[in-house]
């Protein structure tokens, strides 16, 4: 998706400011399979880049959410509560959590969907 | 990476898009379509398994009765040909080398032995070696068998109008040797599910025969991932979860088959000390209060300290309830009995409960 940044554990960032919102990819979502429940963090809690900030449950197993920024949760999509498999029908539209950056910069080492669909690839 | 093997029906899994994965040394369907309407599908009409990667070991010979009893927990001296019992073999320390169903085949002083895929190595070695002075003959016949289990309320029904045969005297836990298209074909009614259904034994061309007749009739195909959901919802133990080397058939809750008061079996005198010694834990079914599901390996808190641990745990397709398997100290074992799962950070409360989450619809 064009204007998004993408780590290469699947998550997908959109960028405003010093604040990020976070989700997950298709792929992500897609190897998952029906995604049952939204394990994420508090309003307030620290997340750490490249550290877990929650989990996704699919029927299967548990799927680490890795944070591809740090900084604090400002917000978090309380719809998921009820309907994770929101993330199932567009993963795009329905975030995880929002989080005011402490150092908007770390953002440099993600991927841009050029680069995330190459790397994609290369997994495959 | 290890040397995976392939079922007869690999190809046909291959073709048909399936999601493969290693399991118990086997390239494994894990999902066709995807793990809920599979299981849907086996709960409300009917659907098929490959389980040809299941173990066959054959026990012949004027002792083979006497000497499968001397190794099992159940006991064959009640059996007749043409039923199945349901069991354990034990080490001499109480701990379970693997469950199996033992078949008393219709031929004089022979009988069958179905195994866990992952273990068909070690038990055939185990069996060779207690077979000692006893005059049976041993033989692994996993490579000659396919097998293919049908599941499901519908099951009957779809045995008589795809294959026609009439299975329907048959009940669970027994089986007879049927023809079908000029060959030989073992009909089992059993399974691993918790509802009707049965397991077709045969040679590895002969199972492929079978699985395409069910395809074309639009039987859906089912992979290993609802299996483990749907015997999991009916509180049958898998072994390395809930059975394994350091875990008593009488801690697994599974005491009804194991007769200690038969004949001797290698790990009777232990499995009779562990009695008299009172059990350390059991296991038992827990429900989570809140959304969070348990997973194998999670540990189980009440006052502040580790009791248990999970051994299998989802949210239950068929209730919707977010449940599990897991052993906890004895004390903790009762139902109703206030417990925590302690999932990555945080400890969810929970409630000990029965470890049958769907009741279980046999054919008597």
């Amino acid at each position: 998706m064009e204007g998004l940044l993408y780590s290469g554990s699947h998550e997908w960032v959109k960028t405003e400011g010093d604040m990020a919102t976070i989700g997950i990819s298709d792929f992500a979502q897609k190897s998952m399979g029906s995604i049952v429940y939204a394990d994420m963090p508090d309003v307030d809690d620290e997340v750490t880049k490249d550290e877990e900030f929650g989990a996704l449950e699919s029927v299967k197993a548990a799927s680490d959410l890795y944070s591809p920024v740090s900084g604090t949760v400002m917000e978090k999509n309380d719809a998921l509560d009820d309907e994770p498999g929101l993330l199932n029908q567009d993963p795009y539209a329905n975030w995880i959590i929002r989080v005011k950056m402490s150092d908007p910069s770390e953002t440099g080492s993600l991927m841009d969907a050029a680069a995330y669909a190459e790397y994609l690839e290369k997994q495959a | 990476m290890e040397n995976l093997k392939k079922t007869c029906l690999y190809d046909r899994h291959v073709a048909a898009g399936a999601l493969m994965n290693p399991f118990g040394g086997f390239m494994m369907p894990i999902q066709y379509s995807d793990i809920v309407s599979e299981h849907v599908a086996v709960r409300e009409s009917c659907g098929m398994f490959d389980v040809s990667h299941m173990g066959e070991i054959l026990v012949t010979g004027p002792d083979a009765g006497a000497f499968v009893n001397s190794i099992f927990t159940n006991d064959v001296s009640k059996l007749v040909p043409g039923h199945i019992q349901y069991g354990m073999m034990l080490y001499p320390e109480g701990g379970v080398v693997d469950d199996l169903l033992v078949y008393m085949m219709p031929k004089p002083d022979t009988w069958l032995l179905v195994v866990n895929a992952a273990n068909i190595a070690k038990d055939f070695g185990w069996i060779c070696q207690a077979a000692g002075a006893w005059n049976v003959k041993i033989s692994d016949e996993s490579d000659n068998f396919g097998q293919i289990a049908l599941q499901g309320p519908d099951a009957g029904k779809t045995v008589s109008d795809v294959l026609g045969l009439d299975l329907s005297d048959l009940v669970f836990y027994t089986f007879r040797m049927v023809e079908w298209k000029g060959t030989e074909v073992l009909a089992s009614r059993s399974g691993y599910t918790g509802e009707d259904g049965f397991e077709f034994y045969a040679s590895p061309e002969v199972t492929v025969k079978i699985w395409d007749a069910f395809m074309e009739a639009g039987v859906t195909p089912c992979g290993l991932g609802c299996r483990d959901t749907l015997r999991f919802e009916a509180g049958l133990p898998l072994y390395g979860h809930e059975l394994g080397q350091d875990i008593s058939p009488l801690e697994a809750g599974l005491g009804m088959f194991v007769k200690l008061d038969k004949q001797d079996f290698i790990g009777k005198a232990a499995t009779v000390a562990l009695k008299e010694a009172g059990l350390k834990r059991k296991l038992v079914g827990i429900e989570l209060a809140d959304k969070a599901i348990p997973r194998s390996g999670y540990p189980v808190e009440a006052d502040g300290r580790q009791v248990g641990e999970v051994t299998t745990g989802y949210h239950s397709i068929s209730t919707g309830r977010n449940v599990c398997l897991a052993f906890v100290e004895t004390p903790c074992s009762v139902p109703g009995t206030e417990v925590g799962i302690r999932i990555r950070k945080k400890v969810f409360p929970g409630t000990v409960c029965r470890k049958c989450f769907h009741d279980k619809k046999y054919k008597k």
